[in-house]
């Protein structure tokens, strides 16, 4: 059953009694909310996921409401919990829906030490991963949504958990979080794309998420091989340049980007040196996205069809041992 | 004592194949309140040991294997700092005494498994803590509360310095002088401690002695305000029993040196607590010399009750309508100990109207 099998009543009475058991990838987390704005941001945003059953196990327990302040008469905020603690200072009442998405990324970032976690967007073509690392405001969150609408299956646009064991790309589909300009960017760029209302005034700037598409929610839990890490860098007005990056770079671009890679110690050095000897490396300035999707699209089928294009030899898929 | 059924962490603690009968929503408790008592890593790695970790449902597994990674990243950080701690404090021919996890870790005891950490605690002697003091701020190591009354509070009136920070690896240090504050009613005599404590080879740090270590960790427990690790508290205590207990001399000079050092109450708690809730096995002759030592019919019943439900891991389903009220005459009890009652009412009309007017620091 999907939250969009589940009546709009019902998801209302879960989502304010015991919670609605949501399954983003490998992760069930338990969620209750009696605010409006987040009720109808669940039920667009994760129209396709998966509803589990309301006892058993959960991941994480959490829910976003007002404080039980006299505040929320005149000024009115939001809070997130995780079980009953509140980890993060409120936000203002407006920003239920982009707290509950913070505060899921938080919940897998801070806990799932199980996986080796990436602050990148990654998606996924013919079974390899495409993993784009970098800080906010350099474009990734534009490239993997033009991406996504593009052909390419959307793995996470923030968090990409790499399995120790396999060395594959566990993927964790959530909406993707747009910001700014890249909101009109991206709806000029894929009209068919389900967006949420805009979020003014956030940390962020302004905020929109868009739905994932459907495909990619079903196929939640199959994983890809690491493939290509590609540091992109929005430049207005810069033509498309994709440029070699040296091995050791992409390395410590990834480290600097890992959230847990002081918890996984030897380990993490060991899995992230087999994931960067199994990819092709690249720096990615580009200002459109139409330009930026033809040339993913060519690289992928360099890959696929094992041709020698402009871009390096494609090798096969690292094995890991 | 027949097991808590609200207890899940300690069930499965005490007996570590109950779990293999447990339904995906006990999982699902398991796992918040061990999370929540700060003893998922402890209780992941309990169950290795028992060659029960494989036989966990995957999705609770995880979490687990999570909790020991960061557990196991922590003893590392927490080697390499005390390696500098002693090196900062050598040119003082200072030893510091390690205090509780570190010293647990760094002696390679069992009660270090799965054992998680937000600072470290060293002891030094009284007489030497201006240059010990000075020696960890020309090392990096800088004061954390900076209000006046926050600096009275620690250095005249309690066994610490405020805690300090290091300015670049962000670790949390406290200094202490004995175990128990200055104005406390208890008043064990450091002397005694630094005399008995044990050599470790290598960084130039010590640890206590086997009994006083026990008894420190009771005393921690059974005087501490804040409850919310409580169980974690406890465990390490049985861990650190079943480990030393083994020496069957072991529980005799723990008797005696409970007596000398002037912390006799704190043992009967910790032996009658540790042995309710987690089964710990003490000698019924030790048990008996104690037990003179605990307060009488019928304040002793109530005491129980109240550390019953301390005891439990801080979630909200192994809570029952009487623990926030025990939890609560527990803190007023931690505070009565600690100072007199003229001091104590001063202290805390002074945190209460900080909480309410400031967002300044509180004890």
């Amino acid at each position: 059953m999907t939250v969009d099998d589940v009546r709009p009543l019902e998801l209302r009475h879960r989502l304010t009694g015991e919670g609605l058991r949501l399954r983003t990838g490998p992760i069930v987390t338990n969620i209750r909310s009696s605010l409006a704005a987040v009720q109808r941001g669940i039920a667009l945003h994760y129209a396709s996921h998966e509803v589990e059953p309301s006892a058993g196990f959960a991941d994480f327990h959490i829910s976003v409401e007002r404080p039980r302040t006299l505040r929320r008469w005149f000024q009115p905020q939001v809070v997130f919990r995780f079980d009953d603690a509140e980890p993060f200072a409120p936000l203002p009442g407006d920003q239920g829906f982009p707290m509950l998405e913070w505060g899921l990324n938080w919940c897998v970032s801070s806990h799932c030490h199980q996986y080796l976690t990436i602050h990148a967007a990654v998606v996924e073509r013919a079974g390899f991963a495409l993993i784009l690392p970098a800080p906010s405001g350099s474009g990734k969150s534009t490239l993997c949504a033009g991406l996504t609408f593009s052909g390419w299956r959307l793995l996470s646009d923030e968090l990409t958990l790499i399995e120790p064991e396999s060395g594959l790309v566990v993927p964790l589909p959530r909406p993707i979080s747009l910001k700014n300009a890249s909101i009109d960017v991206i709806r000029a760029f894929a009209p068919s794309a389900a967006f949420g209302p805009v979020v003014t005034e956030t940390t962020k700037g302004s905020v929109a998420h868009v739905r994932p598409p459907a495909e990619g929610v079903r196929r939640g839990l199959e994983k890809a091989t690491p493939r290509w890490i590609v540091l992109p860098r929005y430049a207005a007005g810069a033509p498309s340049a994709l440029t070699v990056l040296p091995k050791a770079r992409a390395f410590m671009q990834l480290a600097e980007n890992a959230f847990n890679y002081n918890v996984h110690g030897r380990q993490g050095f060991d899995l992230l040196a087999r994931v960067i000897d199994g990819c092709e490396c690249f720096e990615f300035s580009y200002s459109r996205l139409d330009e930026a999707v033809e040339i993913f699209r060519q690289l992928c089928d360099a890959a696929v069809h094992g041709l020698r294009g402009g871009t390096g030899a494609a090798r096969l898929p690292v094995a890991f041992a | 004592m027949p097991a808590d059924p609200r207890n899940l962490v300690a069930i499965a603690l005490r007996q570590p194949a109950a779990v293999l009968q447990f339904s995906s929503t006990d999982w699902d408790r398991l796992v918040r309140q061990a999370r929540h008592a700060g003893l998922l890593a402890r209780l992941g790695e309990t169950l290795d040991e028992a060659a029960m970790l494989d036989r966990v449902p995957s999705a609770p597994r995880a979490h687990f294997q999570a909790a020991t990674a960061v557990a196991g990243a922590q003893h590392l950080h927490v080697r390499r700092e005390v390696a500098l701690i002693g090196q900062a404090l050598r040119p003082l021919d200072v030893t510091p005494i390690l205090l509780k996890g570190a010293a647990y870790v760094h002696a390679g005891l069992p009660a270090a498994r799965g054992r998680v950490f937000s600072d470290i605690d060293i002891l030094v002697p009284k007489a030497r803590l201006p240059e010990v003091e000075a020696a960890l701020m020309a090392n990096g190591w800088a004061t954390t509360h900076h209000s006046p009354y926050d600096q009275k509070y620690y250095r005249e009136w309690m066994h610490e310095l405020p805690p300090m920070r290091h300015i670049v690896r962000d670790t949390v240090l406290d200094v202490h002088h004995t175990i128990l504050p200055t104005t406390a009613r208890l008043k064990p005599d450091a002397a005694r401690l630094f005399a008995a404590a044990t050599e470790l080879p290598g960084d130039g740090v010590r640890v206590l002695a086997p009994a006083d270590m026990v008894l420190h960790s009771m005393t921690h427990l059974f005087h501490n305000d804040e409850l919310s690790q409580a169980l974690r508290d406890l465990s390490d205590l049985d861990l650190l029993l079943r480990h030393f207990g083994r020496d069957p001399s072991f529980w005799s000079d723990l008797a005696q040196r409970a007596q000398a050092l002037d912390l006799s109450r704190p043992l009967y708690y910790g032996l009658r607590h540790a042995q309710q809730v987690l089964q710990t096995p003490v000698p019924p002759e030790t048990l008996a010399t104690v037990a003179r030592h605990g307060p009488g019919w019928p304040l002793n019943r109530w005491m129980d009750g109240l550390w019953h439900r301390a005891l439990r891991p801080a979630h909200r389903t192994a809570a029952d309508a009487f623990t926030a009220p025990s939890l609560f005459l527990l803190y007023l009890r931690a505070h009565w100990l600690r100072m007199p009652p003229l001091l104590l009412v001063r202290h805390l009309a002074i945190k209460s109207w900080r909480r309410n007017f400031h967002a300044g620091e509180a004890h």
